[in-house]
């Protein structure tokens, strides 16, 4: 198996990094191209950039900093949101990114998946689940549908999706640890790797996180601090798990 | 002339790994034309898309037929990933696919246990963890390398393959194409 990873997510609006706590009350952290170089020098195994605007003027934002990030980083990165058809995915994968992440688009258009993953490849389609209550939801967590989280993990696997990025909504943003059971629930029904997102407040919660799935993003424990990823690397190798040999540049 | 040629199949990102090599401080350009794949100092058959659609292009362009003659004259060639696969005989990508056959061996679907087998790894034996993105690996008898028990470096004369990909795998990745351009 691969080593366990860690991966900060950085939420994107109109060219800036932005986080939200359970998805309102955005505020301003960076640039998305400096934060990227300086997460990657300090040891992220790849960065996912997601795009909460997504209107047509932030889509073309969005592009040029695909390629400038490209150009940067050394290590893979996903991006997300705003991808609704094969030519979406094509213009973010060809600016230089290497998976893209879809969410209601392919809640909409199932078929969508397999589209995707027939022209790059399953490994570059991530499919982005919102979780909560036993349902998954869209609009950025508020709106639920009536589709049982499982059910759709199940299906996004078996349509091509390479992995699944498993958001519970109601731990986002609280730093109170992420949903294990959850996260357990959804890796028990696919056969690919699973990110755990949403509660991670402390290296215990992502050793914690590590310990039962592929991977786990995380967030405003870095953008907080963007200089204390090499040590939240080593308190969690402390705490057991084995993550990539870095070393600090 | 520029000093990397990357080879182009009307797929995927060959932004990082010119992005790598300008890193390096070498000039590169991606192109099909078999002339200038035939007599650049080096070639890189990158690595994202499917064997199908790769080969059909490779053909459709001459590209595939340069790259043997560029390998029968010796020329450095590295395959990442896909690049890799197109390199042996035949896939099972794609209910099948004849691949360029520069070298012995086949590409077979993984069987681990999560496919795609997604992130680092450790490469044995050269002590070093590399990024990986793959649901299809090589058997060959001309492994130089692996990774949790699977082939993931081939070589044969100036052919060197590579299934995990350099160009994201920051530091050793980087010294790992240092290296590679510096023996060609």
């Amino acid at each position: 198996m691969p080593l366990a990873r860690l991966i900060p997510c950085l939420d994107v609006a109109n060219g800036r990094v932005v986080k939200g706590v359970s998805f309102v009350g955005l505020r301003d952290v960076g640039d998305p191209v400096e934060l990227a170089a300086h997460y990657s020098a300090g040891g992220a195994d790849e960065l996912v950039f997601l795009d909460i605007a997504a209107t047509p003027d932030d889509t073309r934002t969005m592009t040029s900093v695909v390629n400038q990030v490209a150009d940067v980083l050394e290590i893979p990165f996903t991006v997300g949101g705003g991808v609704r058809s094969v030519e979406d995915a094509s213009r973010i994968i060809e600016s230089g990114a290497d998976r893209v992440s879809l969410n209601s688009a392919a809640l909409a258009t199932p078929s969508l998946i397999g589209a995707i993953a027939d022209r790059y490849g399953s490994q570059a389609v991530v499919v982005a689940i919102d979780a909560g209550e036993g349902v998954v939801h869209t609009h950025g967590g508020r709106v639920a549908t009536k589709v049982a989280t499982l059910q759709w993990a199940k299906e996004a696997c078996e349509r091509g999706a390479g992995e699944i990025l498993l958001t519970s909504i109601a731990q986002d943003g609280k730093r109170t640890g992420f949903d294990l059971a959850l996260t357990r629930a959804v890796r028990g029904v696919v056969s690919i790797p699973v990110i755990a997102s949403g509660g991670a407040g402390s290296a215990a919660h992502v050793a914690e996180a590590l310990r039962v799935t592929d991977a786990a993003l995380i967030a405003s424990i870095v953008h907080e601090n963007p200089s204390g990823l090499p040590g939240l690397r080593r308190e969690i190798e402390a705490l057991g798990i084995q993550l990539r040999p870095f070393k600090e540049r | 002339m520029s000093d990397v040629v990357v080879v182009d199949y009307g797929a995927g990102n060959t932004r990082s790994v010119r992005a790598a090599m300008t890193h390096l401080g070498l000039t590169s350009e991606v192109t099909s034309e078999p002339d200038a794949i035939a007599g650049a100092p080096f070639v890189v058959l990158p690595g994202v898309g499917s064997a199908r659609s790769a080969m059909e292009h490779l053909v459709a362009t001459g590209a595939d037929q340069a790259l043997h003659r560029r390998f029968q004259d010796g020329g450095a060639i590295l395959g990442i990933c896909l690049g890799m696969q197109l390199a042996l005989e035949t896939s099972e990508e794609d209910g099948g696919v004849a691949c360029l056959g520069l070298l012995e061996g086949s590409v077979v679907r993984l069987h681990a246990d999560r496919v795609p087998r997604l992130g680092w790894a450790l490469v044995e034996p050269w002590g070093e963890a590399f990024y990986f993105a793959h649901s299809y690996v090589g058997v060959s008898p001309l492994s130089v390398a692996t990774s949790d028990g699977l082939t993931v470096a081939i070589e044969s004369g100036s052919f060197l393959g590579v299934q995990f990909h350099p160009e994201k795998s920051g530091d050793a990745g980087l010294k790992f194409l240092e290296r590679c351009l510096s023996l060609a």
